[in-house]
């Protein structure tokens, strides 16, 4: 381990700004254990991916710990109950998001017991193979703790590709306001060093670097003391900018390579991790608890005693802002996250999640509300402070225009939404909102593309079914009228037997035709293969099957073609 | 004077062959204009702009017999992107056509379905599974909204269902300029 106190130094990325830091009034006091509210609201979309899947009844006791809904495909989590108590309810609740939507939630009333399930803490981790660690992880629904929410197993997947030379756990939390990676450094740093030895191990990477900001020399020297002595483990201080704790930004600082423009920070050799999600890993291993808690900062001017709450999922977070002496009339606007990237709340009683790092009940002096916005006066400041090296003048133009292949042009789906822009913004434009609306946009136009794509190819499809099925009828129509005008008046009998010999022939036509087709298909099948390009049996068989006409509807007349019309659609 | 006139000739034949080969090998088969136009379009099939599905309005449209304001489930995306393709002036929505509304999905209720496969021979994109007297069924992904599987059932045992908005389909709405009310970035200033 090599650490001092001169800054590193390695790589550097574009512009950034020096926000206010608003830290230090959560910090005054060390953390503290939220109080047991009497109900928890669990959302089941916690975390980037498909929403978790309830395995208990309403009426069900659980423990704390126990798992109460289980992942939903590979990019999902499962959710735990976070103490124990009784299933109440199963239904939408209102959850932090900035659409303000309800999704589905499990309730539990707590019975104050907090009695945990039975669990099993890993022995030895190193002689653990990585995908079983990983998988422990999964189950314990760990998800990243920085303000994303994803599944961190899969994070801890290197692929068979490729070589991980650097983990970097990122405990910059750059943004102000929030402090709760910094009062988990202080205060635990070992869990967060046994933390990064298990990912280490998980994703045999080379080297581990702990990046920290300046600004929170309490946690740079609680780290370096816990890390004394550890081999590969290096703890990084910097200069204090915003956004330096963005991922690609920090690993662009960290190894001074850049991540590439749609690339993922592994193509590169390098995993991210946030510090509060080693904490939550090594409780995980080590100790064999699930994901039930996390630190939340409650800060703001509205609120007389900010600090940091150990909270449990679930807690409404109008207890918490009364255990930090709220003064509710003040609150001009609850904001979840930081002030840069996190988003408004429409209500206080909205339950923490496992992605909620921070609640700020804002005033409205602290807010900018009163600055009216002004048109754009083409000074490029934002473009001075964009950490991508976007053109941000260029991107809002567009975006406010809703030409969108033009934004797109400018490479809209590179902005990390850091807010850089509007923070420098003399007009006070809401830049971000204008970026966010875009790609929401595009996205949308993406998939109503594809959806309208999938109904032409099946209209068309439909429409020459219909066509062939028209062109059989017609021919066969056409055969069974050919032979009749022979004779003037047949008499019952000479009808009857008329009849068979037509029905007898036209059996056995098809059936010919059918054996043609088939072979027909069968030279074309093996044609196919030997030119290698990949064959399409269902094309060989739409061959065939145009040749062959549908047995048992001779007899059939065109009125009665609702069954069999049906019939070919269960096909 | 005639060995210009023979090099004259001569380029003429040569550059003549070439336009001749070029006209046979790069043939473009049907009206690639009409594809363009059929590739904005949503695809419903729902015949409301009064032509017998997307591609028939399409070549309409192509062929300078109908506006390009005529189709309500694209609505003004739609329009735009006409007006875009064919560098004409973006229209408002012919009201006669019908209005923009939100995205519908076919539910059949199936205690009254009698499975007489009327919906299942309207259906347009095959969304409707389902065979004679036995129930039917809407495959919700394939389902465009089009409403066309309403007239023909006897028992009216299908509605249209608005899409839910979901944390998934959500999107950030066009943010207003002012007031600037619910800006997510807004800037926290210096306190305490």
């Amino acid at each position: 381990m090599s650490h001092g106190n001169t800054p590193e130094k390695r790589g550097d990325f574009h512009g950034g700004i020096h926000p206010e830091q608003n830290k230090l009034q959560s910090t005054m006091e060390s953390s503290a254990q939220a109080r047991m509210p009497a109900k928890l609201v669990l959302p089941l979309h916690q975390h980037i991916g498909a929403a978790a899947e309830p395995i208990i009844k309403i009426g069900e006791r659980v423990l704390k710990g126990q798992k109460i809904a289980s992942a939903d495909g590979y990019v999902s989590a499962p959710v735990h109950a976070p103490t124990s108590g009784k299933i109440i309810d199963i239904a939408d609740y209102p959850i932090p998001h900035p659409s303000g939507l309800s999704a589905r939630s499990i309730v539990i009333e707590t019975d104050g017991c907090d009695k945990w399930i039975e669990y099993k803490p890993e022995q030895d981790y190193t002689e653990t193979n990585p995908s079983h660690l990983r998988n422990i992880i999964r189950e314990a629904g760990v998800v990243g703790l920085g303000g994303a929410g994803f599944p961190s197993f899969i994070k801890l997947n290197p692929g068979s590709q490729k070589k991980i030379k650097t983990l970097i756990l990122n405990g910059v939390e750059c943004e102000p306001y929030i402090t709760c990676d910094d009062m988990l450094m202080r205060e635990e740093p070992q869990s967060i060093i046994a933390g990064a030895r298990i990912m280490r191990h998980a994703l045999q990477a080379d080297a581990c670097v702990i990046a920290i900001e300046d600004n929170k020399p309490q946690a740079y020297e609680s780290i370096c003391k816990a890390a004394e002595g550890i081999d590969g483990l290096r703890v990084a201080l910097m200069p204090t900018r915003y956004p330096q704790g963005s991922e690609k930004q920090l690993i662009q600082v960290i190894t001074g390579k850049e991540v590439p423009s749609n690339g993922l920070a592994v193509s590169i050799g390098v995993v991210c991790h946030n510090v509060s999600t080693a904490a939550a890993i090594y409780r995980a291993i080590h100790l064999g608890q699930p994901l039930v808690s996390r630190m939340v900062t409650i800060t703001g001017a509205a609120v007389k005693r900010p600090r940091n709450l150990e909270v449990l999922f679930g807690t409404p977070i109008e207890e918490l802002l009364e255990q930090c002496d709220v003064e509710s009339e003040q609150i001009e606007r609850l904001v979840m996250g930081g002030p840069m990237m996190g988003f408004a709340l429409h209500d206080t009683s909205l339950p923490v999640i496992k992605t909620t790092n921070c609640i700020i009940a804002a005033t409205r002096k602290e807010l900018g509300l009163d600055r009216p916005v002004m048109p754009c006066i083409r000074c490029g400041a934002c473009a001075d402070v964009c950490p991508v090296k976007l053109l941000p003048q260029q991107l809002y133009w567009h975006s406010r225009a809703k030409e969108f292949d033009k934004a797109q042009a400018y490479d809209l789906f590179d902005c990390i939404e850091c807010g850089c822009c509007s923070y420098v913004c003399p007009s006070n434009i809401p830049l971000v909102q204008f970026y966010r609306f875009a790609k929401g946009a595009i996205w949308t136009q993406e998939q109503e593309q594809k959806k309208s794509d999938q109904a032409r190819e099946r209209h068309e499809f439909r429409q020459m079914r219909v066509e062939r099925e028209k062109l059989e009828r017609a021919a066969k129509r056409a055969k069974k009228k050919a032979p009749r005008p022979k004779k003037a008046a047949p008499v019952d009998g000479a009808k009857m037997a008329e009849k068979m010999r037509d029905e007898a022939m036209s059996q056995r036509d098809s059936a010919v035709d059918a054996r043609k087709a088939e072979i027909q298909a069968a030279v074309a099948r093996v044609q196919a293969r030997k030119k290698g390009t990949a064959t399409k049996p269902d094309q060989a068989a739409d061959a065939a099957a145009a040749v062959t006409p549908p047995k048992g509807d001779v007899d059939k007349k065109d009125g009665s073609s609702a069954a069999k019309d049906s019939n070919e659609q269960v096909q | 004077m005639l060995t210009s006139i023979l090099a004259l000739s001569a380029l003429a034949l040569v550059f003549g062959l070439i336009l001749g080969f070029a006209a046979i090998r790069f043939k473009v088969e049907g009206d690639p204009l009409v594809e363009q136009i059929d590739a904005q379009l949503p695809q419903t099939q729902c015949g409301q702009c009064g032509f017998p599905g997307c591609r028939p309005y399409a070549e309409a449209i192509a062929a300078e017999e109908a506006q390009i304001n005529q189709c309500p489930p694209g609505g003004e995306a739609t329009i735009h992107a006409l007006a875009d393709l064919l560098d004409l002036e973006p229209l408002p929505l012919n009201p006669e056509n019908g209005a923009e509304s939100a995205k519908t999905v076919a539910f059949i209720d199936e205690q009254t379905c009698i499975g007489c496969t009327l919906c299942i021979q309207a259906c347009p994109v095959d969304a409707i599974l389902g065979a004679a007297k036995q129930m039917h069924t809407i495959i919700e992904s394939e389902c465009t909204g089009c409403d066309l599987c309403l007239p023909p059932c006897p028992v009216d045992c299908i509605e249209m269902i608005e899409i839910k908005k979901d944390m998934l389909t959500w999107k950030w709405p066009y943010p207003q300029e002012s007031p600037p009310d619910s800006r997510p970035d807004s800037r926290l200033e210096a306190s305490a």
